[in-house]
């Protein structure tokens, strides 16, 4: 008998499931990753290979379980001349556009150096300050310019949207914004605010009775309070940003309500792509220390990868990543040309990754037996960045949902 | 896009095929197709099928890499655009689906000259129809333990054996088969011919009943079939070689002389919302009910996951390893198409028991039908517990299960 030869039609696909408006078969086969997107990437893995290192970041973050855990105020280790380091090479105007002095690289190449972070688990604001690259590109004008100039310099921006119940839709933001003359004034608390503590200016959406605006609010603003959270990830930082009467002038408006909202709408798609690459590494990193255990680690006189009870899991560990992967670059490169379709594909790209990441996190520890539960072994560190990035901007449920939304009839919907 | 600039010779092949499937299409048979080309029963299937099946081998969408001293096309690169195009089109498959995905590769990468001009024209354009001998009742995920012997004779070999789940034979002039000339060795034992089938003496065909009560397949008996040395492939202690060739297509994991047709994955998974939205349930349909959905949405991210694997699979710098993703093929389509039609059974709920034949069953019951079918996939062409060995122990270098 012969295997179905089935769903080969490469990017050319048929239309009928989700957003998709324009033909993808527009979509380069090769997704547009050409050798200048080869390079980022094989530099960036190279530069984190030698300069963050497992051994490295175990020092970093997993020192010392009191520190982490116990401390009053939790912290979050990085590095801030390596930060330098990434800026000089590049890093973080790979996304900023030329016209900002930028490099202004596809979106496949930020997928890929977004992949590397997450391979690396690379406690740095990188990460964040690509989501809020996306985010002021979709929002375009020359306030927008002004600040992604200084991304590009190193000046680190993180968004700041989110409710206490953990949604990122814009619209449920918690802040208001109330504007007279040149000055708007800001209050509310903005929750689960990425890398809090190590970001220069916070990019707020805030809710006022013309809909939703996002506005520059620089951390050392007057009124601005940092609150750290105490995170599982050690990789990461977290915290809540409290805003207490903070008068911002013009010069802050990114985009006045309800434009604020459409411009985060417009970057969605990039967002949820950036995730996925970083679960999809992290992943990657739990499946390859997984499998060197199961080659290595000897148990009624055979490596335990010679049990199918152990092989299995780790192809199918593998084989979720691997489709996770392949949905990452071509979210990617539908964002490069095809916008029409990016959003559908990043739903399925940030689904599949995250349910990778769950699975992968999953195994990678209950494959390694006793020595995966301790403290000692490295697979809680990558564990914990995935539990964590799972429920950024909604985990596979929430995507499916939305995927399934999509497709019904705005009056059918709920 | 710039790659379609740099090919405006793929682009247009791929904009005559479209066009020509297009004007090309045949009009739907009276009787009842089966979901796929194993499974083909009767003759007027067959000649259905393989009257499409020659028109699109004349139209140059069969066999269009091959080399055209052997009766192929002779380009690079228009077979995918073919296949591709075909399934887009949804039009029916491709009947010598053996010939095509498994024969024609392996005469072509391990065959004679002589060979090559006897067999691929004629298997192309679906004038021969194939079928595979590698299974039997003990030689089945353990593959090389085939026991059907081939014993030399002069200049002829002699076959004695006994072949399962030999899909198409009852249609088949020719049969690929893998049998022992040794018993010294296990792998390097193993010595791989081309068998007449039809009307060969000593060769019996008989139909073994599926599961789902369909014949489709057969067991082949092989008693004292004479067979000339000029059919054998490859060098005698070859065959297990030259079986992972023909495996490597079967599974999927390289391209073969044409496929294409039937309906997509895609399709599949939209007549699944199409079903749950016709469902009642309470007073909704199914599409009502969250779960019902998340588990579409799951379906229809793995089925664009594939189509993204394949597309990633030939972009080098984007694959760790050569085979990594080539040999994922067989277990994700497999699984696949058995979940989605797992899902519509659940989706039918009662509705599902009625079966082909029951004017009130849905979608004429052909979801319970492929459901049981499915199983054919996941065990066929080395069982999805073999492909995970094949997966850990040459991707990843895992200790070998055996």
């Amino acid at each position: 008998m012969s295997a179905a030869k089935d769903g080969g039609n490469g990017a050319g696909g048929p239309p009928e499931l989700g957003v998709r408006t324009k033909p993808a078969a527009r979509q380069p086969r090769d997704f547009g990753f050409g050798s200048e997107e080869q390079m980022v990437r094989e530099s960036a893995s190279r530069w984190l290979r030698e300069n963050a290192g497992i051994e490295i970041l175990r020092k970093q973050v997993a020192q010392d379980h009191h520190a982490a855990y116990e401390s009053a105020v939790q912290p979050a280790p990085w590095n801030e001349k390596q930060w330098q380091q990434v800026v000089e090479l590049g890093w973080s105007a790979l996304a900023v556009p030329e016209e900002s002095g930028g490099a202004g690289m596809k979106m496949v190449a930020v997928a890929a150096l977004a992949e590397e972070i997450g391979r690396a688990a690379w406690p740095s604001p990188l990460t964040s300050t690509l989501l809020a690259t996306m985010v002021l590109r979709a929002a375009g004008g020359e306030r927008a310019g002004v600040l992604l100039e200084r991304i590009g310099e190193g000046g680190r921006v993180t968004l700041a949207h989110a409710n206490v119940g953990g949604s990122f839709e814009p619209d449920d933001t918690e802040v208001k914004a109330s504007t007279s003359g040149d000055t708007t004034t800001l209050d509310g608390t903005a929750w689960f605010v990425q890398d809090a503590r190590k970001a220069e200016v916070f990019l707020v959406a805030a809710r006022s009775s013309h809909g939703v605006g996002l506005y520059a609010v620089p951390a050392d603003a007057p009124g601005v309070k940092v609150v750290p959270d105490r995170i599982v990830d050690l990789t990461r930082d977290q915290g809540r940003v409290e805003l207490d009467g903070v008068r911002v002038d013009e010069e802050a408006v990114i985009a006045a309500p309800p434009a604020g909202a459409a411009a985060f709408h417009t970057a969605l798609p990039a967002i949820l792509t950036i995730l996925a690459a970083d679960l999809c590494g992290a992943g990657e990193w739990q499946l390859q220390t997984t499998t060197e255990y199961a080659r290595v680690r000897t148990q009624f006189d055979h490596p335990i990868g010679f049990f199918q009870a152990v092989k299995h899991p780790i192809v199918n560990m593998m084989i979720e990543l691997d489709r996770a992967r392949s949905l990452v670059y071509a979210a990617a490169c539908a964002i490069d040309t095809d916008p029409g379709d990016a959003l559908r594909l990043a739903r399925m790209a940030k689904a599949a990754a995250s349910d990778a990441g769950v699975f992968a996190s999953d195994r990678s520890v209950q494959l390694h037996g006793g020595i995966g539960f301790t403290w000692e072994c490295d697979v809680h560190i990558y564990f914990k960045r995935q539990m964590h990035t799972v429920f950024l901007y909604g985990d596979g449920r929430q995507q499916r949902a939305e995927l399934a939304n999509a497709l019904t009839p705005a009056r059918e919907a709920r | 896009m710039a790659e379609h600039a740099a090919n405006p010779e793929h682009a247009e092949f791929r904009e005559y095929c479209r066009r020509w499937l297009a004007e090309n299409r045949p009009a739907p048979p009276s009787f009842r197709l089966p979901l796929s080309p194993i499974e083909v029963m009767t003759e007027e299937q067959l000649t259905y099928l393989r009257n499409w099946e020659k028109k699109c081998y004349e139209a140059g969408l069969i066999g269009s890499d091959y080399p055209k001293e052997y009766g192929g096309g002779g380009h690079k690169g228009f077979q995918q655009i073919a296949s591709q195009e075909m399934g887009r089109a949804n039009v029916p498959y491709m009947v010598n689906v053996i010939g095509l995905g498994m024969a024609a590769p392996t005469i072509l990468n391990h065959g004679t000259e002589e060979q090559k001009k006897r067999y691929l024209a004629p298997l192309l354009a679906a004038d021969e129809i194939w079928c595979q001998g590698f299974s039997e009742p003990n030689a089945g995920s353990d593959l090389a333990n085939v026991q059907a012997s081939a014993v030399r004779q002069g200049d002829d070999w002699v076959i004695n054996g006994h072949k399962v789940w030999t899909s198409l034979a009852h249609f088949a002039s020719w049969m690929i088969m893998l049998t022992r000339t040794s018993n010294d060795h296990k792998y390097n034992g193993l010595t791989y011919f081309i068998v007449p089938i039809a009307n060969t003496k000593g060769v019996t065909v008989r139909p073994l009943i599926k599961m789902t009560g369909e014949t489709g397949f057969n067991e082949v008996l092989f008693e004292d079939v004479v067979v000339p040395d000029r059919l054998r492939v490859d060098s005698v202690g070859k065959g297990w070689t030259v079986a992972m060739t023909t495996l490597l297509y079967e599974r999927g994991a390289a391209e073969g002389a044409g496929s294409g047709g039937g309906a997509s994955l895609d399709d599949r998974v939209n007549a699944l919302v199409t079903l749950a939205r016709a469902t009642p349930r309470g007073r909704g349909t199914a599409w009502d009910d969250a779960v019902v959905r998340d588990r579409i949405m799951g379906l229809a991210i793995r089925s664009e996951g594939m189509r993204q694997m394949q597309r990633r699979a030939r972009v080098e710098a984007l694959t760790d390893h050569p085979m990594r993703l080539p040999l994922q093929q067989k277990v994700l389509v497999s699984e696949l198409l058995q979940d989605i039609a797992r899902a519509a059974v659940e989706i039918e709920g009662p509705r599902a028991s009625l079966y082909v034949g029951d004017p009130n069953a849905p979608d004429g019951g052909q979801w319970p039908l492929a459901f049981m079918n499915s199983y054919g996939f996941t065990i066929a062409a080395g069982s999805n517990e073999i492909q995970r060995n094949i997966l850990g122990e040459r991707v990843l270098g895992l200790a070998k299960s055996k």
